[in-house]
């Protein structure tokens, strides 16, 4: 790689299709924090902690109307997420907020406890993947849907636009359980309409084509059904998957589609080792044999840059997605 | 799937053995979410209820350094029993235990779910076999359990289990943990409103840990004076004395820099562990320490010093030990 000449970067055709397809933009971030504050209105056993990012993870409009049920931890991401065990332990819903990296990898052994005890903590994780950009590697996580899918009892959920995210955070409410939810930094294109409802456990089918399945996550959707446009031009048609749940996964989705299809993606802001990508294949592998082409980060770390760019230095465009499942088979 | 059924999955007691077995067959570990309804039920076919007449858990006749003994000869007798665990340091924290489950803490064994009860964490979870030995004398489940420490199967693991012995307030082992949860557990209090007071024991080894200083600063900074550490200051960690590995003194002194309160004291004087919580009790505004000057091993010689915390921090008597052990506190070798 070349550290010290500027990257050339093509513009791609998806970018103005994407606006196309998606005219609406909205932070999942923002989502998150505004759903959280109409839940707390009318029920009280639900409180927020932050790790000195109540502004970045949108926690901050919870702390100013509700200082009593609001801890701003520091930066002591270890502690808080077991003192929010301690809440839970007392029968209040705390909602856990810092950027995924931290949640997921400082704490990990702190969310493995709350998850042996299967105390009842919510973590939201906002920045994860590589789209947090320009603060480079040591902000932007691309391991943290892998070790926390690791750890029993933990639910792991990642939407894919602002409308699921609103529909997750009140879901999870109502959930009995540890769980672990990535938000993004970046604004997501917007997918789905008030129509759209969230089902914690099940895979949702945004499009069906008999081709190729791509299973995606978070802002991959927008950018697999982008490329499903793409592919119909060249007719080729595509099965798109929402897996927002990642664990416990749709098995039976997966496995359906993987029949109909023969032939499968997967794409995620993330490595593909361990992600999305591991999951889906920990079930075919088992359930339904078929090749699989992983696409997401390629076991590097992240770097400086633009999430626009990022996203097109890491191969992650609708262009990359459809040119995997073109060139499948070679 | 697994997770979603799980959460769905409560009364446990529904499916309760029939024998004191917590598992059975292929649902192991059969896991609870606690309710009120779970718990009592799981007690009920568990445990033997202590049929008392009044609250006090005194048992007649016994003082408190009765029961101490006692608890002592039964983290032996566990500990050898079940093949490994971890003596010494069951024993150093065993006057602070006792006073705490038998004098200091407003609880009740019978309603172990009430709201308004005082709260208990262990935080050196090793120290695990002291904790359940005093337990089981106050009547949350059958001593007979004891023998059984350990053993797969049976609900007192290794180190504290919550959701398979549901009595405890929180599942620990890795250390600094415990503490974090305590004070969670105390903020969440004052937000209910309940006036309760929350126990934590640490190690000393323990307070290496960097989770703790993070716990310290927070609780001081959020006013926990519901909340009161007591760290078992027994000297040793497993590799050594802490002084020499990495030195935690002026203990005292740090936490104080932190805005704690701090006691010193000698952890096997009853009146002085009373006289410390009361201090407790009656501090506003900022969390308690107590330091406990303890011996590693206490009441067993062989598990004392250099040699005793090499050898007995954490693993089990063979026979011969257990002989010696079981002797100097008093039970002669016809009686095991």
């Amino acid at each position: 790689m070349i550290f010290f000449d500027s990257v050339k970067l093509p513009s791609l055709r998806s970018e103005e299709l994407l606006n196309e397809i998606f005219p609406k933009k909205e932070g999942t971030r923002e989502a998150y924090g505004e759903t959280l504050l109409e839940l707390a209105e009318n029920d009280e056993r639900i409180v927020a902690l932050s790790a000195d990012l109540a502004v970045s993870t949108k926690v901050d409009k919870f702390g100013k109307k509700f200082p009593k049920r609001f801890f701003n931890m520091g930066v002591a991401e270890q502690n808080m997420i077991d003192f929010a065990g301690g809440l839970a332990q007392v029968g209040l819903i705390p909602f856990v907020s810092t950027f995924a990296i931290f949640a997921s990898g400082r704490a990990w052994e702190q969310v493995r406890s709350v998850a042996h005890n299967r105390f009842n903590v919510k973590i939201v994780a906002t920045h994860g993947g590589i789209t947090v950009g320009a603060d480079g590697a040591t902000h932007q996580a691309n391991e943290d849907i892998a070790v926390m899918k690791a750890i029993p009892n933990m639910v792991v959920i990642m939407p894919a636009d602002a409308v699921e995210t609103r529909f997750m955070i009140r879901e999870i409410v109502k959930y009995d359980g540890p769980c672990y939810v990535r938000l993004s930094r970046e604004k997501f294109p917007v997918i789905f309409d008030h129509n759209y409802r969230f089902k914690l456990g099940k895979a949702h089918v945004v499009r069906e084509g008999k081709d190729c399945v791509i299973f995606a996550c978070g802002l991959m959707v927008a950018h697999s059904l982008c490329a499903a446009r793409m592919l119909e031009e060249e007719r080729i048609k595509v099965t798109v998957v929402n897996v927002s749940t990642i664990k416990p996964i749709d098995e039976e989705t997966i496995v359906k589609y993987a029949k109909i299809c023969g032939r499968a993606i997967t794409v995620e802001e993330h490595s593909i080792s361990g992600g999305l990508g591991s999951a889906v294949c920990e079930v075919l592998a088992q359930k339904c044999p078929i090749p699989v082409k992983m696409l997401g980060v390629k076991d590097v770390f992240g770097v400086s840059g633009t999430a626009k760019d990022l996203l097109k230095y890491h191969h992650l465009m609708p262009e990359d997605i459809s040119q995997a499942v073109i060139s499948f088979d070679s | 799937m697994e997770v979603i059924s799980f959460a769905m999955k409560i009364d446990f007691a529904r499916s309760a053995p029939k024998d004191k077995r917590f598992f059975h067959g292929d649902n192991f570990p059969c896991t609870v979410v606690s309710t009120k309804v779970a718990c009592i039920a799981f007690l009920s076919r568990v445990c033997k209820i202590f049929s008392m007449e009044e609250a006090a858990l005194i048992p007649k006749g016994e003082r408190l350094e009765d029961i101490a003994q006692d608890v002592r000869k039964k983290v032996v007798k566990m500990i050898y029993l079940a093949g490994s665990g971890h003596p010494a340091g069951s024993l150093s924290c065993t006057e602070v235990l006792v006073a705490l489950f038998f004098r200091v803490m407003r609880h009740n064994p019978r309603n172990p779910n009430w709201e308004g009860r005082d709260r208990f964490v262990l935080s050196k979870g090793h120290g695990v076999s002291a904790l359940y030995a005093v337990m089981a004398k106050c009547g949350y489940f059958d001593e007979d359990l004891l023998w059984k420490f350990r053993q797969l199967g049976f609900p007192l693991q290794g180190h504290p289990d919550r959701l398979i012995l549901p009595v405890l307030e929180a599942s620990t082992g890795s250390l600094g943990h415990g503490f974090s949860i305590a004070a969670g557990i105390a903020a969440g209090l004052k937000i209910k409103g309940i006036g309760a007071n929350v126990y934590t024991l640490l190690g000393d080894g323990e307070v290496q840990e960097g989770q703790v200083w993070e716990c310290a600063m927070a609780s001081a900074h959020y006013k926990l004076d519901n909340l009161c550490a007591i760290i078992d200051r027994n000297d040793y960690q497993i590799d050594g004395k802490t002084e020499e590995i990495i030195g935690l003194e002026p203990l005292d002194e740090k936490f104080k820099a932190f805005g704690w309160n701090i006691l010193v004291i000698d952890g096997h004087n009853f009146k002085e562990i009373f006289k410390a919580f009361d201090e407790f009790k009656k501090t506003k505004g900022m969390p308690t320490v107590i330091i406990a000057k303890t011996i590693k091993g206490k009441g067993v010689s062989i598990f004392q010093g250099d040699d005793g915390n090499l050898r007995f921090h954490g693993a089990a008597p063979n026979f011969e030990e257990y002989k010696i052990a079981m002797e100097e506190l008093g039970v002669n070798s016809e009686e095991l």
